[in-house]
């Protein structure tokens, strides 16, 4: 299924309707809630980004796919640009 | 109480679960109408409490906690939960037992917060809710081996179909009270920390152990349907997701004019009718003039707008149940990024439709500070409901109820007030984000629920809950401030001989005519500036003044009970349209500006909202007024 050619891409270069599998998460994302110390890549990896899961950008705003719907593990999220790019994915073949 | 009772004590329980789980509905479930609403000690995170009976008699204190994706929050909101949870939180006894409320339909989603919660070796219950839809979607999963693998009970609850928590109910009566004393003594920080809040690692190492869990108990992922594909497709559209949006809020604001009508006359009829017999059985005595100009005048003029603000939180509930609000902030993402906001303030933003202190405490949800104090600053421009009073009364009094085009031009006019209001909002918060630090990242991370049709029963009780907050303003501030302005404006009495209505001898009367040299530059003549001060307690309260006002001075023993003729007869066109651009800013309630105060934990920024939407409102009011004059002379 995945294409070994590729190599791990951000996933916020991904179109509507592209299918991917997670490689992994940024280890330096920025931080989310000023006072509680957490970051943009815990809460991915909570909401379900983890290596191996599949992933497909369900929709896409215009002009510049900011934010995207993105749908993993069942579940869909409205992601911005930045917080997607934190997700490195492969894409899967023939689907982007 | 006897012994048999005192052995099954009260229970405490907790709900938690992820957001959108269906945690609401079934509290609305289990507790009906025996919910209180308060703020958790030392902090003012809304909490909500309600309570239930066993058949056996016992008592269920039940807790509805924030959603939560995890023990790592990014929000006050999710803090609170997690405080809760642990019992760091003093004064706030530690649940006995916590409900993790699971989504069928999002498994995966919840049983990652299961294995955290179950990490705390806490009495728990995990309640399999929704399962009902998740089956019709080829949802399976083996109950009995998924209790077995957590060690804790699990049951299937469906929140909005009666006798759907029964199963939950009987699991949490095999529960023995915990004793509070040992129980209750908060974690230390440092330790708590280790088990509640896992790091990267520790979070990753669980959600791999998510799906070999679930394929161990024979979980059979629910599809996603067809209709909710194809509705996404539409609704979050570029253009035509922006357009049905466009079209649901314009429709929301043409109702709320439209379908109010009806309720809206008979209420005012009743009170002109109990008016006149309470007039025509009393002697014309002071009491009488107290009853009839100021209590039934007054409150009167204030809860006709009942219809109105119950048609307007129906659409709200309906839209936040249905899984369309989220939507709505993700297309309007880009819109509010570009003045510096989250999508996420959208959803406190359209609750300040309503009111802005749900809004403003709504702002809760938003991780960063710097956007939560903008969305606060700018949430009283969003035209709260008790604004609907005001431009209501002025509407029906200066704009002719004919049809342009199709629509209906009285529901153009208040469309165009509401998007003043928040091109107004866009601009403050654009202004305050050229003047503030930059912030490089805003997060969205918002998820899109499945579409779902509202729960009758969780409408009704919100609802419920609107109608009485109302009411209870009616009754209380409301009421209080009528019998204020009424002494205001009966006393002291004209002088023996005087010409002209009494009212103008008051101490209302010379207070008026003071404020009037600060606003007679913008066209309110004394009778509005006297009921600007009771409409800072509460904006809807200048109607209930004017009804007031006008029936004080009613130079005939013609009781006047209906305050649109006069107002139409007596004011110019420019000084209604001036009064209408000064509530697009009106400069806030103080109930507003005190929640304000405690949201934000200081004064600076109650202080700068008032001050900036004084000095907006004068500006917009004196441009309208003078540019009125011109056009009109």
């Amino acid at each position: 299924m995945t294409d070994p050619t590729r190599g791990p891409v951000p996933m916020s270069t991904l179109h509507r309707g592209a299918r991917a599998t997670v490689h992994g998460v940024l280890e330096h994302t920025p931080v989310i809630g000023d006072a509680l110390h957490s970051t943009v890549g815990q809460r991915l990896v909570e909401l379900g980004f983890v290596h191996g899961a599949e992933v497909e950008v369900v929709e896409s705003m215009w002009p510049s796919g900011d934010p995207l719907a993105v749908r993993v593990r069942g579940s869909t999220f409205a992601l911005r640009r930045l917080e997607a790019a934190a997700v490195m994915v492969v894409p899967v073949n023939g689907a982007s | 109480m006897d012994t048999a009772n005192r052995a099954l004590a009260d229970l405490r329980i907790a709900l938690v679960g992820v957001p959108n789980c269906g945690k609401t509905a079934l509290f609305n479930r289990l507790t009906g109408s025996h919910q209180k609403v308060a703020n958790y000690p030392g902090v003012t995170i809304e909490r909500k409490e309600g309570q239930f009976h066993s058949r056996e008699g016992r008592r269920f204190a039940v807790l509805d906690l924030p959603g939560t994706y995890s023990f790592t929050p990014t929000s006050l909101d999710e803090a609170i939960t997690r405080d809760v949870v642990l019992g760091r939180i003093r004064g706030e006894p530690r649940p006995d037992v916590i409900v993790c409320v699971a989504d069928a339909t999002h498994m995966p989603l919840s049983l990652r917060l299961i294995l955290d919660l179950q990490r705390l070796g806490r009495p728990m219950i995990v309640a399999l809710n929704r399962s009902d839809i998740a089956k019709r979607r080829g949802f399976a999963l083996d109950v009995a081996k998924l209790a077995e693998k957590l060690g804790v009970p699990v049951v299937e609850t469906v929140a909005i179909a009666p006798g759907g928590t029964d199963k939950l109910v009987e699991a949490l009566a095999a529960f023995e009270a915990v004793a509070p004393l040992a129980e209750a003594v908060p974690l230390v920080d440092g330790a708590a920390c280790a088990i509640a809040a896992p790091d990267r690692a520790e979070a990753e190492r669980t959600q791999q152990f998510v799906p070999r869990l679930l394929a161990e108990v024979g979980y059979r992922e629910p599809l996603r349907t067809r209709a909710a594909a194809r509705a996404d497709a539409i609704l979050m559209h570029p253009v035509g997701g922006m357009l049905v949006l466009g079209i649901v809020l314009f429709f929301v604001f043409q109702a709320v004019f439209s379908w109010a009508a009806v309720p809206m006359d008979l209420i005012e009829a009743g009170v002109g009718a109990i008016g006149t017999w309470i007039a025509g059985a009393l002697p014309d005595t002071a009491l009488r003039s107290l009853l009839v100009d100021g209590i039934i005048a007054g409150v009167g003029s204030v809860l006709v707008f009942l219809p109105q603000i119950l048609i307007l939180f129906f659409f709200i509930l309906v839209l936040e149940d249905s899984g369309y609000l989220p939507r709505a902030a993700y297309l309007l993402d880009k819109l509010m990024g570009s003045v510096g906001l989250s999508g996420r303030a959208f959803i406190p933003l359209l609750s300040s439709f309503a009111c802005a202190i749900p809004g403003i405490m709504a702002a809760r949800t938003i991780p960063s500070v710097r956007d939560r104090m903008v969305t606060i600053m700018i949430a009283p421009l969003m035209t709260c409901s008790a604004r609907l009073p005001v431009y209501a009364l002025l509407i029906g009094a200066f704009i002719p109820a004919s049809a342009a085009g199709p629509f209906n031009l009285q529901g153009l006019v208040l469309f165009a007030l509401y998007a003043a209001g928040v091109l107004s909002a866009l601009a403050v918060a654009w202004f305050m984000k050229r003047f503030t630090t930059k912030r490089s990242h805003h997060p969205l991370m918002l998820e899109l629920p499945d579409y779902q049709w509202p729960d009758l029963r969780s409408l009704i009780v919100g609802l419920w809950d609107r109608a009485r907050i109302f009411l209870r303003r009616v009754g209380g501030v409301i009421l209080s401030l009528m019998i204020i302005l009424w002494f205001l404006s009966s006393y002291p009495a004209p002088p023996p001989g005087a010409v002209g209505p009494a009212i103008e001898y008051s101490f209302a009367g010379m207070l008026g005519r003071a404020l009037h040299t600060v606003f007679a530059p913008i066209g309110f003549n004394w009778q509005i500036s006297i009921a600007l001060v009771p409409g800072l307690a509460a904006r809807e309260v200048a109607v209930g003044a004017l009804g007031t006002v006008y029936a004080m001075s009613a130079t005939e023993a013609a009781l006047e009970t209906a305050l649109l003729p006069v107002i139409a007869s007596s004011w110019s066109l420019a000084t209604g349209l001036s009064l209408l651009a000064w509530y697009i800013f009106a400069p806030q309630c103080l109930a507003t500006l005190a929640v304000v105060k405690r949201e934000t934990q200081s004064w600076r920024y109650p202080l700068i909202m008032a001050g900036y939407l004084f000095a907006l409102a004068y500006i917009a009011s004196f441009i309208t007024y003078r540019a009125a004059v011109a056009l009109t002379a």
